[in-house]
């Protein structure tokens, strides 16, 4: 399973909350920078194996609590790439061919962690690394805008999310806001997933909260000291009374959204605002 | 001096290590902050790569990024063209420079952040990976490392090679595939290190004001080399701290 958006920016976090809500389990998540998305997956058991480039949530919290203790205790599997050759495994698979050749990785030992091979420039006999190339089942997206047809535009940051919608089977978008097919047209330079690539798309405004959503709305930043606080005193066991406050109890995203409030989903939407200067 | 924090020192002697009409690919923390300050004070046109697919950006001061790929690292960015595409320009040859940080680095330069331990699949100490940090010491023209000076930091051998410098030696890193690149200096808390040409191995090149090189042979792992004229940095100016200051004002890198 491939979640888009990268880091606390633009996660698909309506779609990783019904994933728990289903109580799916034995997952391999791939995802190129991973944050409070793995750790959940991680605590309720969802995810066997992670394969990212880096996981935490951010320098001034520090090395995640939560990904040392389940995988240094073997529970759950980090098989790390670097942020480039995940890329170009999810790239090589929107193209449509096995493996692409990089420079980036020779010489490390990341090289043996997943597997990498090497091979002859058939030209100039030049080594070369050989990324294979990444097919998800799954992908979860979160998108601006998205039109019936399945159409969609994102603002901002593209992150991997074309790549990932093109190389996965089946593709799942929320999306902020749905939008007549002549919004699209109007500008279809902003479309970056074509609708015949994706199979369900549903309405989730906010639906990448506490996570940002370029130009809409700026991460909770509060809300994330309060959740590594908590995570500080009690270990995993805090994360699992999170899932159970905003994950499993709330019945609906908009039952989820009133945990935090119209005030604090406003503020960050400010904030969003002001860096964008729009 | 006596009112210099570590950090602080850290980000003003990196920031000089910037040229103007040049572009630098920095990840998140002192590194970016100091490419903040360099583009401010001596280097306007330098530009900024950073690792969220991100080109030119202005960073604001008091709203310094947390991340690489949030809201804040792209104000007024001149192109947003994705991660993949950002790191392929690298690769392409267009970042002259690569300024990064490493939990801990070896007499070579190899930088490891990914596991503390011998056995990766099954580590002492599982610390967030290598994020963009491989590619980065991988595809610049030149590698600059900003890191505390610490002697649990500065190993004999890294425990793992999340990120490659000169790999065991001179002529490893071209061997191994690697068409340019490779650290250049390690600018530290106590002073700055460079490496030898021949043996590729580090070596003091200046220490910081009131810094003995006997204090950073006591905060280093292994046996430094010397350079052949050792320098002494030029303590940060009012004017540097005060700009540096006022990009931190919340010292969320600071300290």
């Amino acid at each position: 399973m491939a979640v888009g958006g990268c880091l606390f920016s633009r996660t698909p976090m309506a779609l990783v909350r019904e994933l728990l809500r289903q109580r799916r389990h034995g997952l391999t998540l791939a995802r190129n920078l991973t944050c409070t998305e793995g750790e959940f997956l991680m605590v309720a058991g969802a995810a066997a194996r992670i394969v990212t480039a880096w996981m935490s949530i951010g320098l001034p919290w520090g090395v995640s609590k939560i990904l040392r203790h389940f995988v240094e205790s073997g529970r759950v599997a980090l098989e790390e790439w670097s942020h480039l050759a995940l890329g170009l495994r999810f790239r090589a698979a929107a193209m449509g061919v096995p493996f692409l050749p990089t420079l980036t990785m020779l010489g490390s030992d990341l090289m043996d962690v997943g597997g990498m091979k090497r091979l002859q420039d058939p030209y100039t006999g030049a080594t070369l690394a050989a990324v294979p190339a990444l097919f998800p089942d799954v992908a979860l997206l979160h998108v601006h805008r998205a039109d019936v047809f399945g159409n969609c535009q994102i603002d901002g940051y593209p992150h991997m999310d074309a790549d990932i919608a093109r190389a996965a089977t089946t593709v799942l978008v929320t999306t902020e806001e749905i939008v007549g097919v002549e919004e699209t047209r109007r500008r279809p330079e902003r479309t970056v997933i074509p609708g015949f690539v994706v199979d369900a798309l549903v309405l989730a405004p906010f639906g990448a909260f506490p996570h940002e959503c370029y130009g809409l709305y700026e991460a909770d930043f509060d809300h994330f000291a309060d959740y590594t606080r908590a995570i500080d005193a009690r270990g995993p066991a805090a994360v699992a009374d999170y899932l159970e406050r905003y994950a499993y109890a709330p019945p609906t995203w908009g039952d989820y959204l009133d945990l935090f409030g119209g005030e604090r989903l406003a503020l960050q939407q400010r904030r969003a605002r002001e860096l964008t200067g729009e | 001096m006596t009112d210099v924090t570590a950090s602080e020192l850290l980000a003003v002697v990196a920031a000089r290590e910037l040229r103007d009409d040049t572009t630098v690919f920095a990840g998140v923390g002192v590194p970016l902050l100091a490419a903040a300050l360099a583009r401010q004070r001596h280097a306007p046109r330098l530009t900024l790569v950073i690792e969220g697919g991100i080109i030119g950006p202005e960073i604001a001061p008091g709203r310094l990024p947390i991340s690489t790929n949030e809201m804040r690292a792209g104000r007024r960015a001149t192109m947003l063209p994705g991660i993949t595409d950002a790191f392929l320009l690298a690769q392409r040859g267009f970042v002259d420079v690569g300024f990064m940080g490493g939990a801990q680095i070896d007499r070579h330069g190899n930088v490891n952040t990914s596991v503390l331990g011998t056995d990766y699949w099954h580590p002492k100490v599982r610390l967030p990976g290598t994020g963009g940090a491989n590619d980065i010491a991988s595809l610049c023209r030149e590698v600059i490392i900003v890191t505390p000076h610490e002697r649990r930091r500065f190993v004999e051998r890294v425990d793992f090679v999340t990120s490659p410098a000169w790999l065991h030696g001179d002529g490893a890193r071209r061997a191994a595939g690697l068409l340019f690149g490779g650290v250049s200096r390690v600018v530290t808390t106590l002073g700055i290190l460079g490496f030898d040409p021949d043996s590729r191995r580090m070596r003091i090149d200046a220490v910081h004001p009131g810094v003995s090189v006997a204090t950073i042979r006591e905060h280093t792992g292994f046996e430094l080399l010397e350079a052949p004229r050792l320098a002494v940095t030029v303590p940060p100016s009012e004017d540097e701290l005060a700009m540096l200051r006022a990009l931190d004002p919340e010292r969320r890198f600071l300290g």
